[in-house]
């Protein structure tokens, strides 16, 4: 798998991003500078999380209208798989590629901590690492985590299959960290290349760091994507 | 030379000079300075950035270790860590400015601190921070916490840079006057690291970052006087930050910095472009002709004056290497990050501060005068008297002993404070082995299995009852907080929070912690390598309780070797290592015992005996690299109880203890003796005959399991309902209208 991370300015996850993408790939990961106009030709584009041009505005809304997001949305288009991790996912929704957007938490506070996530659908390259319901342990880090849809969009995604990932406890019971509508951690694309998500796979992807229930997505995609 | 408006006593005491200092003044420069020169004098003259008061006592601090790089004197202290690494760390207060305006005061303090490490050439690693609220019945105080954690978090998550721990307590002498303590924790490689003494004449001088606008000017004069009930009125001081331009200088200068062009850099902190430029000046020997017309500002009509006071934020000077070629490749690094660069000054050999501005020129001063002459004071101080002990024959009986335990842990100073380090974010950088909530946090060393252990402490409630033996338990605090990990502890940040110097008890609280700082950092070979004072923390007179912040650096060799506080099987043995003097009857004096459970804050605190705490200390770590230690923990605040109680919340197994024959019970659970630590085993013959042989005081007190900590013949309290109050204060205590 040849993969490619967006760095804007004000990423501060594309270096965990690039580690836990080399480590599955074996191969060396691109970095993609958001002034280019231009991106590698590979098999995966990852929108890495941070405070893309300082988030004023709202988050993610200014990296959307950046030169390179133009290229990332044509990429997907073509069927080129995309994932997107918390402000990637912010800005996969402000450039349209997702359905609905990231509301501010609930609790109007910053939540950094590990959460659990019910596996939803392994019908992706990006969840095909992991078992149909499985809960897996996966930090958050977002101000801007709350997911909101109409219920028009929400029945679409809940029917067709492209609910990824809820939020749930560590039994798979209900659990909603943020405010999530229909507990939504992450949702995919019409057509199942595009994946948006509020946790960070990358921060659990090696057992020193307390975890590495992470790591099965990053080879899921290593293995569909080669 | 431009003159101006002639200058009055008014203004003289408006910018904060003593009449001595004015004369002085005059004296070296043989002419009235004018408005513009009277500001730069003010600020460098302040407490802030002259260390007059501080200066005497500081000189006797120990600085050096055959690992110490660079110690204090430059913007941070820099210690070697092995594999052509450094770490690169100091912490800084932010206390007016947070008080007057918590979230920018708070976030700007960060900002300074990680800017002060990036600067020497450091990637930033991690960040933590002392807070210190008043009373929680206080009206403000619930505003200033939320203000506070938003304002560090804010700037922390924003700029990448994990928050990794901390500490946070509260007392009613913080009432008018918070303090905000932020360290900065950086790695860099030992043979690029930067330092900002100005040298080669005709070198050019170069601005970078944010442009200058008013914000902040006299921030580092308001630092240096106390608070009243204008105090409100100073909020225009406070700077205004952004984290997301700090983020891209930070790219930007790292960038720069590993290209070949860099002579010598310096942020502007306090009194902003005046202080970096004498600075960097003072250190090379040289002078600096600047041309202000040129310095990028924010908006039309801002004079010499503000330009040169201005502490706005995200900014950074830098000396180059002559030639078009270093100018250029600086210029495109700027250039990509959308960066202000702009050449403002040469390096000259005059050894004065010449400024022009409008084709006029608005200050001349000789530099070393005005840096290396600043007053330095040798303050009247008055020792504390000293303190009765208070023994468990002292305090009112106390049914069930045990029954107290819920009481501490959820009392302000010991409550899980969850609610604050669950918004920041602790992970960023994915190098977070062990965040807070712990001993002392765990941060890799990126692409390595070595590991930083790093915490931050400090205990006023014994720097106040007696100064000498509060300054040698911080440090040894922290000493052994890093020891309980395993790590092995290499230096000190010190972040020396006081009230008025100029009113002798509290000078003599100053001196004695300074002395008691020194003590323990020889005997235990953890040296200051950097630091900051903040004096005058005072409002209407009242005066703060002595703070010396320390912040400590330990290192593994390979972080797999570490040990974490929470127990982790049951049925195994706990053994107390340290002399109790429970059988005595045990101390509680200044103990949080006697402050939440009967409501006294008096007696003389522990005695820290630095030989015992550095034995125990190398006998626990010897425990700990041999494998023989399960968890270990350190003993402070609430003592063995308390440290009991953390233990099985955090690997949730409770534990059947039982006292020694004879002792006080309520002494030997609470009594807050030095030099301890809980450590658990499956192997306790081992360690116990090895605890002989070093002559080092060990006992098993019990072994894990359950779900209760039981002591025999003294009833058991629930471990669930001790995390539940732990767990539950923070967030009840804000949620309340």
């Amino acid at each position: 798998m040849k993969a490619a991370v967006i760095v804007f300015p004000g990423s501060n996850c594309d270096r965990d991003l690039r580690l836990a993408l080399e480590r599955s790939s074996g191969g060396p990961v691109e970095m993609v500078w958001h002034g280019d106009t231009d991106i590698p030709d590979v098999d995966l584009i990852a929108v890495p999380g941070g405070f893309s041009y300082g988030d004023y505005l709202r988050s993610g809304a200014m990296a959307a209208h950046s030169p390179v997001l133009r290229e990332v949305v044509a990429r997907a288009n073509k069927g080129v798989p995309v994932l997107g991790i918390c402000n990637g996912f912010q800005i996969l929704t402000e450039a349209g590629l997702l359905p609905g957007v990231l509301m501010r938490n609930a609790g109007l506070k910053f939540i950094c901590r590990d959460v659990y996530l019910r596996v939803e659908t392994t019908e992706a390259p990006f969840t095909q690492g992991y078992g149909k319901g499985q809960v897996i342990r996966i930090p958050i880090a977002h101000l801007d985590g709350n997911y909101f849809t109409d219920d028009d969009t929400l029945k679409r995604l809940a029917g067709e299959d492209r609910v990824a990932f809820r939020y749930c406890d560590a039994d798979g019971g209900a659990a909603n960290p943020n405010g999530s509508r229909d507990r939504i951690a992450g949702i995919l694309n019409e057509r199942g290349n595009v994946l948006g998500m509020m946790p960070h796979p990358e921060r659990l992807a090696d057992p020193m760091l307390g975890g590495a229930d992470g790591v099965a997505m990053f080879d899921g995609l290593a293995a569909a994507l080669s | 030379m431009s003159g101006g408006e002639p200058i009055t006593p008014e203004m003289i005491a408006a910018h904060g000079l003593s009449d001595d200092e004015y004369a002085r003044l005059l004296k070296v420069l043989g002419r009235e300075p004018n408005i513009t020169e009277l500001g730069i004098f003010s600020v460098m003259w302040s407490e802030h950035c002259s260390y007059k008061s501080s200066k005497k006592w500081l000189k006797t601090l120990p600085t050096e270790a055959p690992w110490v790089i660079c110690g204090p004197g430059e913007n941070a202290g820099v210690i070697d860590i092995g594999d052509g690494q450094a770490v690169i760390f100091k912490m800084e207060s932010h206390n007016h400015p947070s008080y007057i305006e918590p979230y920018q005061g708070a976030a700007t303090g960060v900002g300074g601190i990680l800017r002060d490490v990036f600067t020497m050439g450091a990637r930033p690693i991690a960040n933590l921070n002392a807070l210190r609220f008043g009373s929680p019945d206080h009206p403000k105080t619930k505003h200033l916490v939320s203000g506070v954690v938003a304002g560090i978090g804010g700037y922390g998550n924003c700029v990448g840079v994990p928050t990794v721990g901390g500490e946070c307590e509260f007392h009613a002498a913080y009432n008018g006057n918070i303090l905000v303590n932020a360290m900065t924790v950086g790695l860099a490689e030992k043979d690029k690291i930067f330092y900002s003494a100005a040298t080669g004449i005709g070198n050019p001088v170069i601005y970078v970052g944010s442009k200058t606008g008013r914000d902040g000017i006299h921030g580092a004069t308001m630092a240096s006087t106390e608070f009243n009930d204008d105090s409100e009125e100073k909020r225009p001081t406070v700077q205004v930050g952004d984290p997301f331009t700090e983020k891209l200088l930070i790219e930007a200068c790292l960038e720069l910095m590993a290209t070949d062009v860099i002579v010598a850099i310096q942020d502007m902190g306090a009194a902003g472009l005046a202080s970096s430029s004498f600075e960097m000046a003072s250190k090379g020997g040289v002078g600096i002709e600047m041309n202000l017309d040129l310095v990028p500002v924010r908006e039309e009509g801002i004079t010499p004056y503000e330009m040169m006071l201005s502490e706005s934020q995200e900014r950074m000077l830098i000396v180059l290497k002559p030639g078009v070629e270093a100018e250029e490749k600086a210029r495109a690094i700027f250039d990509k990050w959308q960066l202000d660069f702009a050449v403002v000054g040469r390096i000259t050999d005059s050894g004065r501060m010449v400024l022009t501005f409008e084709a006029e020129t608005v200050a001349d001063l000789p530099i070393d005068f005005l840096v290396s002459a600043s007053p330095e004071y040798d303050r009247p101080w008055t020792p504390k008297p000293k303190q009765g002990e208070i023994t468990a024959a002292d305090v009112a009986a106390a049914g069930e002993p045990l029954q107290a335990l819920k009481n501490l842990v959820a009392c302000p100073d010991l409550a899980s404070k969850r609610w604050i380090w669950e918004q920041y974010d602790h992970m960023v950088m994915a190098d977070t082995v062990d965040g807070p909530g712990g001993d002392a946090a765990i941060v890799r060393v990126h692409g390595t299995n070595k590991a930083l252990a790093l915490t931050i402490d400090c205990t006023p409630r014994y720097c106040l009852a007696d100064p000498l033996q509060g300054g040698r338990q911080a440090v040894a605090e922290a000493w052994r907080n890093i020891t309980a990990t395993g790590a092995r502890p290499l230096a000190i940040t010190d972040n020396l929070n006081f009230g008025n110097p100029q009113k002798p008890d509290i000078m003599g609280q100053f001196v004695g912690c300074v002395k008691g700082i020194g003590e323990a950092c020889a005997a235990l070979e953890f040296p200051v390598v950097s630091g900051n004072v903040s004096f005058y923390n005072e409002t209407k007179g009242e005066a703060v309780l002595p703070t010396p912040t320390i912040g400590g650096v330990g290192l593994f060799a390979d972080a797999s070797g570490r040990v974490q506080a929470a127990f982790q099987d049951p049925a195994e043995a706990i053994i107390l290592i340290g002399e109790s003097s429970g059988n005595l009857g045990g101390n509680l004096g200044a103990t949080l015992y006697l402050r939440e459970i009967e409501g006294r804050e008096e007696g003389a605190p522990p005695y820290v005996d630095l030989q015992a705490e550095r034995r125990n200390g190398d006998f626990v770590r010897g425990c700990i690299e041999a494998g023989q230690v399960t968890a270990c923990h350190d003993l402070s605040g609430g003592g063995l109880a308390l440290a009991l109680a953390e233990m099985a919340m955090a690997g949730n197994i409770g534990a059947a203890v039982e006292a020694p024959d004879g002792v006080a019970v309520i002494g030997w659970l609470y009594g807050e003796d030095q030099g301890r630590y809980l450590m658990t085993t499956s192997d306790p013959a081992i360690i116990l005959a090895a605890a002989e042989k070093a002559a080092v005081a060990a006992r098993q007190i019990g072994i894990t399991g359950g779900s209760e900590i039981a002591l025999a013949g003294n009833g058991a309290v629930p471990v669930a309902e001790l995390l539940e109050l732990s767990e539950g204060w923070m967030p009840d205590y804000m949620a309340k209208p």
